[in-house]
């Protein structure tokens, strides 16, 4: 199935980008959008199952894969009504859609590798559609954008080869070759230390690239910003958990090793100074977009917290990594609104939204509450469990000055929003604001409600496929 | 043999480090390419024909002539000026270089593992360090385009030294190197070049966050 899911989406990116013509275009990616929950729904099935030999359907890839169809189905709806109503000419519409169909393609690929080189292969494919989307717009900024998050993308992908390459002279002792993830945990008592050691250092580094923390994070804040927000919701929650789980395999197999208390420390390391770097641009920040990246940065550090805190700190970076993906999703597709009203990113020139459009202004500020984890968002479970995880490790500094930059973090956020929600912008000519649909605001609503439900009330079966996807750390 | 290539390829990266003209920089990596041809040849002497064959055309083709070519090419046709224009006076470069290949040579002589070749470890590894500094230390994009395709030839080396056992990693890293040179300069060097007139670094920091 993975390989007719493959030629298919990938004849589907070819017969879009081949064809102008408007309405096989939109057949052609609702075609795509049933071959991608298809393959979602029979990869649920086939639990466990191995495909091509690559691609195994284990419960992290699986939670990971429906959190990524749930969401790129509105994304596909809300760049549908993005590109309709920009009056795009056909060619940019036709690279738009092929990108999507290849970025949505490429990550659903990667969450399912169980093969280290396999996955690196599919995070090369998501630059490259990556880099259409952000630029779309096709202008200076644009271009700019594109130019930074190919070049520091460029790197960070050679870095993560480095990586493996240091990872397969660790290996070389050890008589096999075989750089699967079984492979490696089978064999991680017998992986030469130093060289693993690097390998950690350069895969971390790589990875981080995708999954947005300090130091290769810049790259994703302005392809967030020029990708049109359709495309930003996409790359701010499925690509990120996309670089979370090239770290988190490999991880895996570090914790096996003597070397877990040191990758810890590394990764404390880079996700503290993540979230103070979150901390101090949200306190600056007034592009709408750009404040919604830096959350999603002060995010992936806390997860990473979770992680290198360890017990239940796993369940919970894993559970708040689905959560974020939905919030921060949700939020991207209102900013779409937000920009029609306004016309305007920048803080200072949007104000008081509930008079113009109080649908989505309801779902700004849900998704505020819900992004900041304040209760009920089922965020505030899991940001709760990873300072549990935190506390019980008896990481209390950590802990203190986590809480300390989040409580700032909150404040400029809050500040921000409010702004925007209230305040009424001086000299603001309100006589062209079109009238926004209430019902485009629906999948939000439904994609918020969804993180509400899953972390309050979470299903059976899905707190025992997150345990599963853990428990290999549980030592 | 392979051991004067890979000395003669560590001496490139001094000579990068003191050049003034962009073109001296060109005329590098096309050398590099020349070196690593050779180095493959003699190095991978247990892998298949069929793939040696495609690893070789790749390095003489691809590193050693079409890029260097292509270069050469974008540097005509967007008026690029000739100078490198450092941040940093040569002599300095010429310090720093010498240090991260005297720091690698320290880090691999504490490395006590048979199964690796060291010159390979350390000309990739200073060969990676450098190309980093090339980057920071360069006003031109094209220069950070350079430095770069250096630090992927270092790369190269690296996947060379584990290449007889895993071919599999020779091919990615060839895949690496087409992806990444189609992307960066077959599109985007067009493109800024297109855009921006004069391409400097200084002209690509309008994202700003408000």
């Amino acid at each position: 199935m993975t390989g007719i899911y493959l030629a298919g989406a990938i004849l589907i990116v070819i017969l879009i980008f081949a064809n102008r013509n408007k309405i096989i275009n939109n057949v052609l990616l609702i075609l795509f959008g049933l071959l991608q929950s298809v393959f979602t729904i029979y990869q649920c099935s086939n639990y466990k199952g191995t495909d091509l030999g690559y691609f195994t359907s284990d419960s992290l890839g699986i939670l990971f894969l429906i959190t990524l169809t749930v969401v790129s189905l509105p994304a596909l709806f809300h760049s549908y009504l993005y590109i309709n109503r920009h009056d795009e000419s056909p060619q940019s519409r036709s690279v738009y859609f092929a990108a999507i169909v290849l970025l949505i393609t490429s990550i659903s690929a990667a969450y399912l590798a169980n093969h280290i080189a396999v996955v690196w292969i599919f995070t090369e494919l998501t630059t490259l559609s990556a880099s259409a989307l952000i630029y779309h717009h096709r202008n200076k900024l644009a271009l700019e954008g594109t130019w930074k998050y190919v070049f520091i993308c460029a790197i960070s992908i050679t870095f993560v080869f480095i990586g493996i390459l240091f990872l397969s002279l660790s290996l070389s002792g050890t008589g096999s070759s075989d750089l699967s993830y079984a492979n490696l945990m089978a064999k991680s008592d017998q992986l030469n230390p130093f060289w693993l050691r690097l390998a950690f250092l350069f895969i971390f580094t790589g990875f981080t690239a995708k999954l947005g923390l300090v130091p290769m994070y810049t790259a994703g804040v302005d392809a967030k910003d020029k990708a049109p927000a359709p495309a930003g919701a996409l790359l701010s929650s499925a690509l990120m958990n996309m670089g979370f789980i090239g770290i988190f395999r490999f991880y895996t197999v570090i914790a096996q090793t003597p070397l877990h208390h040191w990758a810890n420390i590394v990764i404390f390391v880079s996700a503290i100074l993540s979230i103070f770097v979150a901390t101090v641009y949200m306190t600056k920040v007034v592009n709408i977009k750009r404040m919604f990246a830096y959350s999603s940065i002060e995010h992936m550090g806390l997860v990473m917290l979770g992680i290198a805190a360890g017990g239940i700190g796993y369940y919970a970076a894993v559970l708040h990594l689905i959560l974020h993906a939905l919030v921060k999703s949700s939020l991207f597709f209102q900013f779409n609104q937000l920009y029609r009203v306004f016309q305007s990113k920048s803080v200072a020139y949007v104000g008081n939204y509930f008079k113009y459009n109080p649908t989505g202004a309801i779902v700004l500020l849900i998704a505020f509450i819900s992004a900041t984890a304040m209760p009920p968002s089922g965020l505030f479970v899991s940001e709760f469990l990873i300072f549990r995880a935190l506390f019980e490790g008896q990481y209390i500094f950590v802990l203190l000055l986590v809480l300390l930059l989040l409580t700032i973090i909150i404040w400029a956020f809050a500040k921000n929003i409010f702004k925007i929600l209230f305040t009424p912008v001086v000299g603001f000519d309100d006589s062209n604001v079109p009238q926004i649909n209430p019902w485009e605001s629906l999948t939000q609503y439904a994609l918020l409600l969804a993180a509400v439900w899953l972390g309050l009330n979470p299903p059976e079966i899905f707190v025992e496929l997150i345990r599963e996807s853990v428990i290999l750390l549980q030592i | 043999m392979i051991d004067v290539l890979l000395i003669v390829f560590i001496i490139t990266l001094l000579y990068v480090s003191i050049a003034n003209r962009i073109i001296t920089y060109v005329k590098v990596l096309a050398l590099q390419g020349f070196i690593l041809f050779g180095v493959t040849y003699m190095q991978l002497q247990e892998i298949n024909t069929l793939n040696l064959v495609l690893i070789l055309l790749e390095t003489i083709v691809f590193k050693a002539i079409a890029v260097p070519l292509f270069l050469d090419h974008l540097i005509k046709r967007n008026n690029i000026t000739r100078e490198a224009e450092p941040y940093i006076p040569n002599f300095l470069s010429l310090v720093i270089t010498t240090i991260i290949i005297v720091v690698t040579i320290l880090l691999a002589n504490s490395v006590k593992d048979e199964n690796l070749d060291k010159i390979f470890f350390i000309v990739a590894l200073s060969t990676l360090f450098t190309g980093l500094y090339f980057i920071a230390s360069r006003k031109k994009i094209i220069t950070h385009v350079m430095g770069y395709l250096i630090i992927e030839n270092g790369v190269f080396v690296l996947s060379l030294a584990v290449g007889n056992e895993m071919p599999m990693l020779v091919n990615l890293g060839i895949m690496l190197d087409i992806f990444a040179s189609v992307l960066i300069l077959g599109i985007f060097l067009n493109k800024i070049g297109d855009v921006f007139k004069d391409v400097d670094v200084d002209q690509l920091s309008n994202l700003k966050d408000y």
